[in-house]
This record gives C-alpha cells, structure tokens and sequence, in this order.
C-alpha cells in the first residue's frame, strides 16, 4: 500500500434487530488485511453490540459478538466506547465483554481493546480521522 | 482540520440529529438532507438547541429536499443556509472528510 | 476531487440511491471523478434487472446502469450482502446452483476489499444509508 490512511467504523445501532452491527463487523474482518490504522467507534445503540451474555439460540441468529474477541489478531484493537451512551442505557463498562489484544511492542502483554471515552474524546477521535464509514 | 457532517433522520423520529450536534467540533459544518431537513425548522421543539450551535459550526439544509416536503424557506431558521447538490458537493470538497450520520 | 460512494440502502424504500445519483451527477458535472460506486446492505438491491415499477415513477436501476456508461464508473456489489439478499450474476447463480441470475448491466459483483480499496484512493468518502 501506498499511504496508510485512518479509517473509522461508526457503530450506532443495536445488534440482532437490523443486519448493521454484523455487516459493519465484516467489513472490518476484511479489512483488517489491507492494514491501515483502524479504530471502532461505539456510540449510542452502538455500545449494545458489546454486551456479554449475548444468547441468540431462541431467534434463530448467530451469536457473532465473540468475533470483536478475535480482532486483536488482525491489529484491530482501538474500540472506543462513549461513557455517556453507556450511561444514558444504564450500562457500565462491566457489562461489556473482555476483548484484549497482544501488544508486540511491548513483549506481547496482554492489553484491553475497549477503552471508556467521553461524548468530547469520541468527537476528537472522529476528527482525526481519514475515513469515516458508518452503517 | 474540517469535517462535514451530514444527517439524514428527523429529529423527532431519531436521536440521531442531536448525537451529530454533540459531536461535531468548531469550524465543521452540519448538512441535514432527506428526512433530516426537518432538523431545520423554526419554531420547534429541536429549535434552540440547533441554533446554540450554530455559532460553533455552520449548518446547511438541502433546499430541494425541504422544498419536496412542503417547508418554505420562511420556516427555516435563519441559522441555516440552504444549498443545492452543487453546494452539497462544494462542503464535501471544502471539509477534510465527511461523517454520515445516518 | 476523487470522491467514493457507498450506497447502503435499496431503492425505493429509502431515498439513499436517490441523492446519492443527484450527488453524483452533481459532482461529475463540476469536474470531481467518481470513479466507483459500492452498493451494501439493502443496497445490493439497486442492482436487480428485474425491477419494474409504474410508468410515470422514476427507473432506479436504469439511472444507475446509464451513468455508469456515460461515465465510466464501477458499481461494485458486495458479494456478501447480495448473496444474502438473492442477488446473483451468472456467475454465482451457476456455482450456487439457482436457476436464474439477476444482475443488471453495468453492476458488477465484488468482494468487500472493493469497498476498503476505494476509501484509500479517494479523495473523500461519502455514505448515503439510513
């Protein structure tokens, strides 16, 4: 590749009850191979998509929320979620899953993905951005 | 450092058009398209705080998209510049990115 | 300016290929490039030959395969979200075993690196989705 260029994932919507979150996360896994500096962003219905405990046998769909555990290998590992959002759902960061990722600059110490941000780090990230696509 | 955000939900129906607000930064641009033009009426409930922002960045309608939804230009506050697809595409070129809030 | 469109909405229901095509026209007529157009989500739907609404309404389909001729422009369908949602070209429909393929002139199916591809090339990037 020429130029690495910043690309951000604007997750806002709820799992399971539109096809957004999932087809959002495959863009990722397939674009993790063209190696450009990535990050997730989680905002609004987004932070849901991190819940634990997700159990989807009794509607009939995959349960792909253990696929953000699988990212950190592909050098996905900024998930920036919004205090707020979470906040305003009555969630706390413990309600989200554990995604880690292995940091090689640093002897391969395991080291969490998800870091808590506020309404005004989440604006500043997104103005730092290259490419913004949202689903 | 500029972004252009576009938004495209009414404000009444989604929450969408105040997560944009409370995330854009100064010297970006708002442009409320389709459904969004309704963000961009005077009088309503969305009314004050639109314009509480309209000092920190600047706000745009799609003229043919209100004008298809029969509000006339009066109704519009007075904040908020109303352009064409040209003018559409002249803030995409004129910010460093765009973010669709949709 | 080289500015990429993704479209991630179907046509009708959402007004997105709509003002994504006005966008477009627009841009093109003022000197930007456009050279590719990735169609996600619902989309893919753009892309269906089979589409025939009432006379007097607009053809989506026919819009997009004309400008995509008149400009040289790629309009890429993801291969994942049209399968999903029945969009197959000959191709496909062959290796999946249907009996019929139903995708316009002028689209073409690709993979999802079509889409990342196309944010590192242009210039900007432009969502028009719901």
């Amino acid at each position: 590749m020429s130029e690495t260029k910043k690309f951000l994932y604007v997750n806002r919507k709820a799992p399971y009850g539109t096809i957004y979150a999932l087809e959002s996360l495959e863009v990722v896994l397939i674009g993790a191979a063209f190696e450009q500096d990535v990050t997730l962003a989680f905002l609004d219905d987004g932070v849901f998509q991190l819940t634990k405990g997700q159990q989807t046998e009794g509607i009939g769909m995959k349960n792909f929320s253990p696929t953000f555990r699988a990212l950190g290998d592909y050098d996905v590992t900024k998930f920036y979620v919004e205090r707020e959002s979470l906040a305003e759902r009555g969630l706390s960061e413990d309600d989200l899953q554990e995604i880690i990722y292995e940091d090689e600059d640093d002897d391969y110490a395991e080291k969490p993905s998800i870091r808590i941000v506020s309404r005004a780090e989440m604006a500043a990230v997104m103005a730092d951005q290259d490419v913004i696509l949202s689903f | 450092m500029s972004t252009l955000h576009t938004v495209n939900k009414s404000p009444f129906a989604t929450q969408t058009l105040l997560s944009c607000l409370g995330h854009c930064q100064e010297g970006d641009a708002v442009l409320m398209i389709e459904d969004g033009v309704y963000g961009a009426l005077d009088g309503s409930g969305m009314s004050e705080l639109v314009k509480s922002r309209a000092g920190v960045v600047s706000l745009y309608v799609l003229g043919v998209d209100a004008a298809a939804r029969g509000i006339a230009p009066e109704r519009i506050l007075s904040d908020i510049k109303s352009v064409d697809y040209d003018g559409f595409v002249d803030l995409v070129a004129e910010h460093d990115r765009t973010q669709n809030w949709l | 300016m080289q500015i990429g469109v993704v479209i991630s909405e179907g046509p009708y229901t959402h007004q997105a290929a709509d003002t994504a095509y006005n966008f477009i026209k627009s841009a093109l007529a003022k000197g930007h490039t456009v050279p590719r157009v990735f169609f996600y989500h619902d989309g893919v739907n753009v892309s269906t030959r089979l589409s025939v609404p009432p006379q007097d309404e607009r053809n989506i389909q026919q819009q997009w395969t004309a400008l995509a001729k008149e400009h040289e422009i790629d309009l890429v369908v993801c291969i994942a979200a049209a399968q999903r949602r029945g969009l197959l070209d000959d191709n496909e429909a062959k290796r999946q075993g249907k009996d019929a393929s139903n995708i316009a002139e002028g689209f073409r199916i690709s993979g999802l690196g079509q889409l990342i591809e196309m944010g590192i090339q242009s210039d900007r990037t432009v969502t028009f989705g719901d």
